[in-house]
């Protein structure tokens, strides 16, 4: 104990160990031994520690002095007589203030003892009650116990004794209830008692309750029956009878017949009555004064929709409400009776039964109002049938509403799709009459005898307002149509009508059926051919329509097309005509009719000339004095004149500006290198040398030939005049080549055709495309004429020309 | 597959009548008559040589006028008949007549074709039909597969069957048949069916087809405007007895089956200006040729309507070089098309005919007195065969 040992009281730590060594002697006075905190190098066993456990004064005090001198030692003794003085004022005081506490509690304690021992005879006293108490209750409860079994009883009695009353009165009191017609409190009282009167059956007394009860009921629900049966009643009435009779447990199907039949009258007598109107409708149209008093589609569909439709929702609601909805609450009052399988079939029953119903009077109603729609023929406006449609749609909306599993909309949509389709029809075949109509008007225009004084409609016109016409039927067809998809119309969402109805039924099955048919019945006046020269139609006929085709390739087609595609926007994938193919077509058509109309002008001309040539006696014939040809020419011109009306001029080969100038010998002379035996040379040939110089100018013949390109006589034409009149000159010429050919000729028969040929050759060059082609084939005619003629000898260029000139 | 090129023959005169020779079956032989107005006419027996493609001719005066029809006899090689115009009295009158040619040119002779072109020799006359009540003769005809001793004459009007007595000597009309009518009809062209034991006749007159049974001498049917215009030529189905082909101005051909008159069965508009004859191939009658005044001729393939409409199947391992073809075959069925076009011709041609010793051989002459002889298409003919 360094601290203790140190007696430097200059040592700035001798306060702190001065409290530290106080406390340490505290502990030991209470015994507690504070280990660990020994001075800090020392042993806690050293003995020499004055504050340690093992304190032994001998050995400290000869520790003491071996190892301290004498100051030393009197440090030692007068700090250790200062601490002892210091502990004991310490100890004096902790004994004082403990003092006073220790003589409290011996006074608590001492006050205690006395209490308890008074509260233990009050304990004792309350113990000795309660056994008291305890012996008394059960003395009373022993007494008591008897009498309130009987109690419980008697009040079991009178309870039953009331529900008994209650059956005992019952009959009397149904009967009171049926006399003031209070069928549902009769009803609600006998379900009552059903059960119970059931259970007891087996007693007479309750026997007889209930054989009463049941006749009584039986009476009522024959008199409900018959109100059900009644047809006056209304449908609330009847939908209470049902009920009542449905909680008197009867058997739901037959309801359910009943309940049908019975609506099934009033229904039909609707339909009969839309029926009649039906019947009537077509008997007032055929009247023309009446036909005006006909109700029209709109008014039909909606009173159609506003009774039979109507009527049906509401027998639909009430029997589903009835039948349907409220079966699991009957089943379960039926389920102690019938057993659970029976009840438990009654809704799918029920609604077998409803949607058999249903199915059987909206087919009916379908079968009227498609008969309805299909009276609508006009092909005029169809707003009111789109408007009637649309509105026969709505209403079904609200059947499938009240019925969802029916198939019934899908049946009016499938009508709406029918009337629809049908009106495509209509439409096409109205336009198909349409154009038919137009064509025989075009027809007697263009073969009407011309009035004097009266100019004749141009062909140019005539096909104007053809097209025109047609043009403006097809649009207004075509917005008729668009009622069918517009926004406002409840079907115009359908599937069918934003898809096939635009793609297939529209534009496929209306626009492009009727292009097809124009393109077709035009076609078959190319194959009615006019037999034995009596042509069926008349060629300016084919021509207008040609023209019209052929307008149709180049912009109609595509302009109608269009407006549909614009109108009627298909999201349908299925594949379309596409516009060139229909172009086309057109275009086919175009060119076989005007190939056809070629070929029957050439042929009016080509009998002209054929008859001219047959009858003619060419050898014994006059010496020629004037031209045979003016009326191939005269037609010729005529024909220019009625092409140039409706087609271009088109392009001439270019050939040199006097062709009217040429002259005969201009076609004999500039021809003949080119075709050897044209007539004047190879004429003189075949005279004198032709053993020999035949073979050569064979030969030169058909070298030149091989050069001179092949003269298609009925070839295909281009869709301008110069074209079209080539092919018929060409036609009219190679026939005059092929009768001639077939003939004998005298000198003058000869003659008779060099003056023709040179007449038709003045003529007609300047309807050709190349004069050429008229050239050589004129040439031909005189070279085969002279072959053919027993007396050749030509005729003088200039008298030719002479009598050309004079006419 | 190389085909043959066409073997082509002028004559120095313009011509419109052929004909083969029927009765040879051997070697191929036609018969051409000129029309000359000025100068003698002739008949050129014309002999083809196929193997070596060569062809020889000999010269037969017919010195009576220009020749309009030709038919030879079908049993005797050098009996033949000629319809031909002659002008008396600056009047042309067409008359018809047998003839014998010189024996030694009846079967051919290759020896000396230079030398008999610049003699010719002349016809023997064997007689006349006579015809001056009767007017224009248009044709005659041979009773097909006959002995050659019945022929049929057309002559404006009428229709004329004769009996030929004393081997041809002779010629009797054993019975006529007139064609009444409003207006002047004239028969232009006739052909004697090979049906029915040779009992029909089929005529044109204009528009009309008529046909006649030459036991009763009465109409049996008649095709009211069978053509749009003038009816050219008929000619006979060989395999087929009611099917009937017909050709006119109208540019059209026209198959009929006589028992249904209102329709034709089929109808080909391939020429472009008058169809002057028709000639079904007397073996496989699908081959179809016609000549038209477009200078053409046109062989067609009608299988539909022919006795042999499937055409005969192929073996598969057949012929391997002809694969393509047949399997087209076989996928879908035959279809009646065009087998070839033939422009050898620079005039119209007038006259076509099969030759009667080999089938897939056959001329065609045309105006200005050139003859042309081509042969069906090898491809076509093995398709025909195989």
């Amino acid at each position: 104990m360094s601290a203790v040992t140190d007696p430097d009281p200059d040592c700035p730590g001798s306060d702190p160990a001065r409290k530290r060594r106080a406390h340490g002697m505290l502990k030991l006075y209470y015994g507690i031994n504070e280990e660990g905190k020994p001075g800090e190098k020392c042993d806690p066993l050293d003995p020499c520690d004055i504050n340690g456990a093992r304190f032994e004064p001998e050995v400290y005090l000869n520790k003491l002095r071996k190892d301290s001198s004498l100051a030393e030692l009197m440090d030692q003794e007068t700090g250790m007589v200062k601490q002892i003085r210091s502990l004991d004022s310490d100890m004096q005081t902790l004994v004082y203030e403990n003092y006073n506490k220790f003589i409290s509690a011996t006074d608590t304690i001492r006050k205690m003892k006395n209490d308890f021992k008074k509260m233990e005879d009050e304990m004792d006293c309350l113990a000795a009650n309660m056994a008291a108490i305890t012996e008394f209750s059960a003395r009373i409860s022993g007494t008591l116990q008897g009498q309130h079994q009987q109690i419980t009883k008697l009040s079991g009695v009178h309870t039953l004794l009331r529900k008994l009353q209650f059956l005992f009165e019952l009959p009397s009191r149904l009967n009171q209830c049926v006399a003031m017609e209070a069928f549902p409190q009769a009803v609600t009282y006998y379900t009552k008692a059903r059960s119970v009167l059931h259970q007891y059956q087996n007693m007479p007394s309750f026997q007889g309750i209930q054989n009463d009860c049941q006749n009584i009921m039986a009476q009522l629900a024959q008199k409900l029956r018959e109100k059900f049966s009644d047809g006056v009643s209304s449908s609330s009435e009847l939908s209470e009878c049902v009920e009542l009779l449905l909680r008197l447990d009867e058997p739901a199907e037959e309801l359910c017949d009943k309940f049908l039949s019975h609506a099934q009258c009033r229904l039909e007598e609707e339909l009969a009555g839309l029926e009649a109107e039906l019947g009537a409708g077509p008997h007032q149209q055929t009247l023309p004064t009446a036909s005006s008093s006909s109700t029209d589609i709109l008014e039909f569909i909606d009173k159609g929709c506003n009774n039979f439709v109507s009527s049906l929702c509401l027998v639909i609601a009430s029997y589903q409400e009835l039948f349907i909805t409220s079966v699991p609450g009957m089943s379960v009052s039926t389920r102690l009776q019938d057993g659970e399988l029976a009840s438990r079939d009654v809704p799918r029953m029920a609604s077998g039964k409803l949607v058999e119903f249903v199915d059987g009077l909206c087919g009916r109603y379908f079968s009227v109002v498609e008969q309805r729609i299909r009276e609508e023929k006009g092909v005029g406006d169809n707003s009111l049938l789109v408007r009637a449609l649309d509105r026969f749609h709505r209403r079904l909306q609200a059947v499938s509403k009240v019925l969802p599993g029916s198939g019934v909309p899908a049946r009016g949509t499938e009508i709406v799709v029918g009337a629809a389709r049908g009106r495509v029809q209509q439409y096409l075949a109205g336009l198909k009459s349409f154009y038919l109509d137009s064509l025989t008007d075009v027809r007697q225009a263009l073969s009407a005898p011309r009035l004097p004084g009266k100019e004749a409609p141009s062909l140019a016109e005539v096909l104007g307002g053809l097209s025109s016409a047609v043009l403006t039927q097809v649009k207004s067809v075509l917005a008729y149509m668009h009622l069918f998809t517009a926004k406002d119309v409840s079907f115009a969402s359908k599937a069918y009508f934003k898809g096939e109805f635009c793609s297939q039924a529209v534009r496929e099955g209306l626009v492009v059926g009727f292009i097809q048919f124009i393109c077709q019945s035009s076609q078959q006046f190319c194959e009615s051919v006019g037999e034995r020269g009596a042509p069926s139609t008349p060629p300016s006929l084919l021509l207008l329509l040609s023209r019209l085709c052929l307008d149709y390739e180049s912009s109609t087609i595509s302009y109608i097309l269009t407006l549909a595609d614009e109108q009627f926007l298909g999201q349908d994938q299925s594949p379309l005509t596409p516009v060139s193919v229909l172009c086309a077509q057109a275009r086919e058509v175009a060119q076989r009719l005007l190939n056809h109309y070629v070929k029957l002008q050439g042929l009016i001309v080509s009998q002209m000339l054929r008859k001219s040539v047959e009858t003619r006696d060419w050898i014994n014939t006059i010496e020629p004095a004037m031209c045979a040809m003016k009326r191939v020419v005269e037609d010729t011109t005529a024909i220019g004149v009625q092409v140039g009306l409706l087609y271009e001029e088109g392009v001439r080969k270019a050939q040199s500006s006097d062709s009217s100038k040429r002259t005969f010998s201009v076609y004999s002379s500039r021809q003949q290198p080119r075709y050897a035996p044209s007539y004047t040379p190879s004429l003189s040939d075949a005279l004198v040398c032709r053993p020999q110089r035949s073979m050569d100018t064979n030969l030169l013949s058909n070298i030149q030939k091989l050069f001179s390109e092949r003269i298609d006589i009925f070839s295909t034409v281009e869709f301008n005049k110069v074209s079209v009149l080539t092919g018929i000159i060409k036609i009219s010429l190679k026939t005059l080549l092929e009768c001639v050919r077939l003939r004998s000729f005298g000198r003058f028969g000869l003659q008779q055709i060099q003056v023709d040929c040179h007449y038709l050759q003045l003529y007609l060059w300047r309807f050709v495309s190349d004069e050429n082609v008229v050239h050589s084939l004129l040439d031909e005619i005189v070279g085969s004429a002279a072959h053919r003629c027993l007396d050749p000898a030509p005729m003088e260029q200039s008298v030719i020309e002479v009598i050309c000139e004079r006419g | 597959m190389e085909d043959d090129a066409p073997v082509i023959y002028g004559l120095e005169f313009q011509a419109r009548a052929l004909t083969a020779q029927t009765a040879e079956t051997e070697s191929i032989r036609f018969l051409v008559g000129t029309q000359s107005l000025k100068y003698d006419n002739q008949i050129h027996i014309v002999d083809f040589d196929d193997e070596n493609n060569i062809i020889n001719k000999n010269v037969l005066l017919h010195q009576v006028g220009e020749i309009w029809h030709l038919s030879a006899s079908p049993a005797d090689k050098s009996v033949l008949t000629t319809c031909y115009s002659k002008t008396s009295d600056s009047k042309v009158v067409t008359c018809a007549a047998i003839w014998r040619m010189p024996k030694e040119l009846e079967s051919g002779n290759h020896e000396s074709p230079d030398d008999s072109s610049s003699n010719p020799q002349t016809l023997e006359l064997l007689c006349h039909l006579d015809n001056t009540a009767h007017g224009n003769m248009a044709c005659v005809l041979w009773e097909p597969m006959g002995d050659g001793k019945r022929l049929i004459s057309l002559a404006d009007n009428h229709l004329q069957l004769w009996d030929l007595q004393e081997s041809s000597s002779k010629a009797v009309i054993s019975s006529s048949a007139t064609l009444e009518g409003k207006g002047q009809l004239k028969l232009t062209s006739g052909r004697w069916s090979p049906h029915h034991n040779c009992t029909q006749v089929a005529t044109a007159n204009d528009t009309a087809i008529r046909g006649w049974d030459i036991r009763s001498m009465s109409q049996i049917y008649c095709i009211e405007n069978a053509h749009g215009q003038l009816v050219r030529d008929l000619d006979f189905n060989p395999n087929k007895q009611y099917y009937l082909a017909s050709c006119g101005d109208d540019c059209k051909v026209k198959f009929w089956d006589v028992r249904n008159i209102n329709e034709p069965v089929k109808s080909l508009e391939d020429h472009s200006h008058w169809v002057w004859s028709v000639r079904y191939n007397n073996s496989h009658d699908q081959l179809v040729l016609t000549g038209s005044s477009d200078s053409r001729v046109i062989l067609s393939n009608m299988v539909s309507i022919s006795s042999e409409p499937f055409g005969h199947l192929v073996d598969e391992d057949d012929l391997s070089d002809q694969e393509d073809n047949h399997q087209d075959k076989r996928k879908e069925p035959l279809q009646d098309s065009i087998i070839a076009t033939y422009e050898e011709h620079e005039d119209s041609v007038y006259a076509v005919e099969w030759s009667s010793a080999d089938p897939w051989l056959f001329a065609s002459l045309s105006y200005d007195g050139r003859l042309v002889i081509n042969r069906v298409p090898r491809a076509l003919k093995y398709q025909i065969l195989l």
